[in-house]
C-alpha cells in the first residue's frame, strides 16, 4: 500500500504530468500522419528521454504509443488510408462507414474499443504479468511458426475478394519479404547489386506505398465523388455504449487475442489486429456485411491491437525481451534509467512498477476527450477539396519514409509501392493481403528454418510440442475450412438436381 | 530600450547571410566551427544508439557545438557505415563504428574495411558469455565443454544472432580453440540476441553466446545460467563468472566493440582535437556511469591504439570466417 501511495506520488510529479500530456498530443498528431507509425513516434521519442526523470521518461513512450495505435485509425477511415500498420486490417471497413455517413461511429468505436482494450491490457498486466510470461517463455519457433503461418491465413479471410487474388497478393508480399540479408541463410537475396536492398523491404514504406501513394494516385484519375452531405459532426461517443452491449462477446474475444498476442515476443499489434478482424468475422453472425461499413470488425480489432499494446510490455518487463518493435525501443530508455528488466523491478522497485500502470490507465483515459478534439479536428479533412488534401499526404508519405532511416532509398521504395499498389487495386486484388505478407513474411521463413535446423531436418516436432500441435490443428482446420465450404456447395446443387 | 526597426532587421538578417560563408575562414583555427553530425549506423533505441547518443552528448559539452546522431540505417549497417566514410573529410560528420565493419567485407557485402576510415578512438567492447538454460545438466563450463567434445558434430546447438553474426563468430572461434571444427556446434540463426536468449528459456537451443548485458535479465530472472566469458577478465557485474582462460586453459578472447571513427583523410589536427576530447568522455564520470547503468563494457584506445585494435579484431575474425566457411573473398 506505502508502495502504491508513492506510486501515485511519483506520478503526480508536474515534470510526469507535462510528459504525459505532451507525449499524449505528440502520439496522436505522429499516429494520424500517414507514414508516421508508432514505431517511429517512440524511436523519435528516445533522444528527448535523456532529459527525463526515469519515470517521465518511460510515461512518455508509454503514453505516445498508446495513442498514435489508436490515432493511426483516423486517416484509415477518413481517408481509406492506414495511419499505423496496426489499422491496416480494418482500414476498408471504416472507410465504408464513413462513406455510409457513419464517420462519428467508426471513429468513436476505434476510441472507445481502443480505451477499452488498453485498460484491459494494462489490468492483464497488472494481475497476470508472471504467468503471461511463463506462457511467452514456452514458445519456442515451432510455435512460432505455427502462429505466424495462423497470421498470414488471416488474409483470405479477411479479403472480400476472391479468395484466391488474396492469397496471391499475400504471395507476392512473401516474395517482397525474401529480399535483402536478414534471412536465416544470411545470404543477400534479391539485392541486384545494390546496398539499399541488402536490410530488405521494411513494412512501412511498403505499406505506406500501397495504400496512400496508391490512393492518390487514384484521386487523381478519377473524378471527385459526390461529397458527403454537409452535415455537422455527429457526438463521437453516443453510439458506442449500445455497440459495446451488442458485440461484448467480440469485444472480449478481441481483448484476450490481443493480450496473449502481445505478450508473445515478436508478434505484435499488427498481428493482433489481424487475428482479430478476421476471427470476428470468421464467428459473426453476418459475416456477409463485414467490408460493407459494419462496426463489428472494429470493435474486435480495435480493442486488440491496444490491449497487445499494454501486454507487451509482460516479456519486456520481467526478461528484457520485447514484446514488439515499440517495447524493443522501450527496454533500451528502461535500461538507461536504471529501472532494468527483470524479476526485481517487480520487486524491489515497486512503486516505480506501480507508477507505470498508473500511466497506462491514465493514457487510456485521457485518450478519451483527447481524441475526440483529434477526431473533430481531423474530420475537417473530409470538407476539405481533393486537390488540397492529396499533396499533402504525398508530402507526409514522402517525410515519413525519409525518417524511418534517413534514407532516400525508402522515399524511392514508397514510390514503387504507390505504383504496385494501385495497379493491384485496379485488377481487384486486395493491398492489405501484400502488406500482411510482408510483415509476417520473414516470420514464417525465420522460425521454419530454425526449427528444422534444430530437428535436424526432422518435421515431426512441429506436431509432437503440445502447444505447437495444437497450433497446427487450428492451421491445419482453417486451411481446409474453405475448402470443405466449396466442396459442400458444389455437391448441395448436384443433389437438388437430382 | 531597444527598437526593432526594419533597417536594424534588414541589418540583421545581411549579417546571419554573411556569417556562414566566413566561417569556413574563420573556422580554420578553431575546429568545430558548425554543429557536427554523428552518424549511427543502427535504429533508435540500441544499444550503439544508446553509446552514440551519451558520447556526442558529452562531446557537445566537451566542445562547444552541437554534436547530433543521425540514425542512417539500412542494409544491414553498411549504409551508414557507408554514410560515414564518403562524408566531407572536414570534421562535421563522423560516426560510431561497430564491429561489423570488421565482418561485413569478409562476406563480400562491401568494399569498406576498418583501414577505411580515420580511427579516432575505441569506446565499448563487450565479450560474448556462454549462457545455458538454468535447467541444463552442465553446471560449469568444464562439463560442457567436455560434453560438445564427446558429442558428434551438429547434436549441441546453438544461438545468439544472426547466420554470420558476431556471436555465430565468437562460438566459431571457441570451438576452433578447442580443437574442434567451427561448425561441430551446430548455429541456429536467430534475429538477435533477445530472441535468442527466449529460445533458450523456452528449452528450444543448448546455449546462447551473446554478450553479458544481454543475457542480464534472463539470468536476473533465474531462467539462465553464465558459465564462461570469452574475455581477457572477468566482468565486474558478475564476479562469480570465469573466464575461459581460467576455467579451461584457453586462451581465446572475443567481443562486440564500438568506436569512433571519421571518414578517411581527416587532418591531424581535427582528428587530434576529437581524440583529445573524446578522451575527457571517457575518463568522465557520467559515461562510465552511463555505460554501466546498460551494464555495457567500456574500454579505452587512442586513434593509433584503435587502428591496431580494428586491425587484430579484423584479422581474427576473418580467420573465424573462413574457418566457419561464411568468408566469400
Amino acid at each position: 500500500m506505502t508502495a502504491f501511495l508513492e506510486a501515485m506520488r511519483l506520478v503526480a510529479a508536474p515534470d510526469v504530468l507535462i510528459a504525459i500530456m505532451a507525449s499524449a498530443v505528440y502520439g496522436l498528431v505522429v499516429g494520424s500522419l500517414p507514414g508516421l507509425s508508432a514505431t517511429m513516434a517512440t524511436a523519435l521519442l528516445v533522444p528527448v528521454t535523456f532529459y527525463l526523470s526515469p519515470i517521465a521518461a518511460v510515461a512518455t513512450i508509454i503514453t505516445a504509443s498508446a495513442m498514435a495505435i489508436f490515432s493511426g485509425d483516423i486517416p484509415g477511415a477518413l481517408m481509406r488510408i492506414p495511419g499505423t500498420p496496426a489499422s491496416a486490417a480494418y482500414t476498408d471497413e471504416a472507410y465504408a462507414m464513413t462513406r455510409k455517413g457513419q464517420a462519428e461511429l467508426a471513429l468513436g468505436a476505434g476510441l472507445w474499443f481502443s480505451a477499452i482494450g488498453g485498460i484491459v491490457g494494462t489490468l492483464s498486466l497488472v494481475l497476470m504479468a508472471p504467468a503471461l510470461a511463463e506462457m511467452a517463455l514456452s514458445f519456442s519457433t515451432f510455435e512460432y511458426f505455427w502462429l505466424a503461418f495462423l497470421g498470414l491465413m488471416c488474409a483470405t479471410l479477411v479479403a472480400r475478394s476472391s479468395p484466391i487474388k488474396a492469397i496471391a497478393a499475400m504471395l507476392l508480399g512473401l516474395l517482397f519479404a525474401c529480399i535483402g540479408i536478414e534471412n536465416p541463410g544470411g545470404v543477400p537475396r534479391f539485392t541486384l547489386g545494390i546496398t539499399d536492398l541488402l536490410g530488405g523491404i521494411e513494412p512501412i514504406p511498403a505499406l505506406v506505398g500501397v495504400f496512400a501513394v496508391s490512393e492518390v494516385m487514384r484521386a487523381m484519375t478519377t473524378p471527385e465523388p459526390p461529397p458527403l452531405p454537409r452535415r455537422r459532426f455527429g457526438s463521437i461517443l453516443a453510439g458506442q455504449w449500445a455497440l459495446t452491449k451488442k458485440y461484448q462477446w467480440p469485444m472480449w474475444r478481441g481483448n484476450i487475442v490481443g493480450i496473449i498476442i502481445g505478450v508473445l515476443p515478436g508478434a505484435g499489434a499488427d498481428m493482433a489486429a489481424w487475428v482479430s478482424y478476421a476471427t470476428a468475422k470468421r464467428f459473426s453472425k453476418e459475416p456477409e456485411k463485414f467490408g460493407t461499413g459494419h462496426p463489428e470488425g472494429l470493435v474486435e480489432a480495435g480493442a486488440s491491437n491496444n490491449a497487445s499494446l499494454a501486454s507487451g510490455w509482460v516479456p519486456s518487463l520481467l526478461f528484457g525481451i520485447p514484446g514488439d518493435t515499440i517495447t524493443a525501443i522501450a527496454i533500451g530508455v528502461l535500461y538507461m534509467k536504471g529501472l532494468n528488466p527483470g524479476p526485481t523491478l517487480f520487486t524491489e522497485r515497486a512503486s516505480s512498477m506501480y507508477a507505470l500502470y498508473i500511466i497506462f490507465v491514465l493514457a487510456n483515459i485521457i485518450m478519451i476527450p483527447l481524441g475526440i478534439v483529434m477526431i473533430r479536428a481531423a474530420s475537417l479533412v473530409l470538407r476539405a477539396p481533393r486537390s488540397a488534401v492529396m499533396p499533402v499526404i504525398v508530402l507526409l508519405c514522402a517525410v515519413g519514409a525519409f525518417a524511418t532511416g534517413n534514407n532516400l532509398f525508402s522515399v524511392l521504395l514508397v514510390g514503387l509501392f504507390g505504383i504496385v499498389g494501385f495497379v493491384m487495386e485496379r485488377n481487384g486484388y486486395p493491398v492489405a493481403a501484400l502488406v500482411l505478407g510482408i510483415v509476417m513474411g520473414t516470420m514464417v521463413e525465420q522460425n521454419f528454418v530454425t526449427s528444422l535446423i534444430k530437428s535436424d531436418g526432422d518435421v515431426l516436432p512441429f506436431f509432437e510440442r503440445p502447444v505447437s500441435s495444437v497450433l497446427a490443428a487450428m492451421t491445419i482446420a482453417a486451411l481446409l475450412w474453405p475448402a470443405a465450404v466449396w466442396a459442400i456447395r458444389r455437391l448441395r446443387p448436384a443433389e437438388a438436381a437430382r | 530600450m531597444i527598437q526593432f526597426t526594419r533597417r536594424g532587421a534588414l541589418a540583421a538578417g545581411a549579417l546571419a547571410g554573411i556569417a556562414p560563408l566566413a566561417r569556413p575562414a574563420l573556422g580554420q583555427g578553431r575546429y568545430p566551427s558548425r554543429p557536427v553530425t554523428v552518424i549511427c549506423p543502427w535504429g533508435a533505441g540500441g544499444g550503439t544508439d544508446a553509446t552514440a547518443r551519451i558520447v556526442a552528448n558529452l562531446l557537445e559539452k566537451e566542445l562547444g557545438q552541437p554534436f547530433n546522431v543521425v540514425n542512417r540505417t539500412g542494409g544491414s549497417g553498411v549504409v551508414g557505415h557507408s554514410a560515414i566514410a564518403q562524408a566531407a573529410p572536414d570534421g562535421h560528420t563522423i560516426g560510431m563504428l561497430t564491429v561489423e565493419i570488421a565482418m561485413m567485407h569478409w562476406q563480400g557485402l562491401t568494399e569498406l574495411k576498418p583501414t577505411s576510415y580515420t580511427p579516432l578512438a575505441l569506446m565499448n567492447e563487450d565479450p560474448p558469455g556462454v549462457q545455458v538454460n538454468v535447467n541444463s545438466p552442465y553446471r560449469d563450463i568444464k562439463s560442457l565443454a567436455d560434453a560438445i567434445k564427446a558429442s558428434p558434430a551438429g547434436r549441441f546447438k546453438a544461438s545468439g544472432t544472426g547466420q554470420g553474426g558476431i556471436w555465430h563468430l565468437a562460438l566459431a572461434g571457441w570451438l576452433l580453440a578447442m580443437g574442434l571444427r567451427a561448425d561441430h556446434v551446430r548455429w541456429v540463426p536467430s534475429n538477435g540476441a533477445a530472441p535468442a536468449m527466449q529460445d533458450l528459456a523456452a528449452g528450444g537451443v543448448d546455449l546462447v553466446t551473446c554478450s553479458v548485458p544481454e543475457a542480464r535479465a534472463i539470468i536476473e530472472a533465474g531462467r539462465a545460467r553464465s558459465l564462461a566469458v570469452m574475455a581477457a577478465q572477468r566482468n565486474p557485474q558478475f564476479p562469480d563468472v570465469p573466464t575461459l582462460k581460467e576455467s579451461l586453459g584457453i586462451d581465446y578472447n572475443t567481443g562486440a566493440w564500438r568506436g569512433m571513427a571519421g571518414p578517411a583523410n581527416l587532418p591531424p589536427e581535427i582528428a587530434r582535437t576529437l581524440t583529445t576530447a573524446l578522451q575527457k568522455v571517457y575518463d568522465g564520470r557520467e559515461y562510465k556511469e552511463f555505460m554501466a547503468s546498460r551494464g555495457f563494457g567500456v574500454v579505452w584506445a587512442d586513434a593509433a591504439g584503435f587502428a591496431a585494435f580494428m586491425e587484430r579484431s579484423d584479422a581474427s575474425l576473418g580467420a573465424a570466417m573462413r574457418a566457419a566457411g561464411l568468408a566469400r573473398t
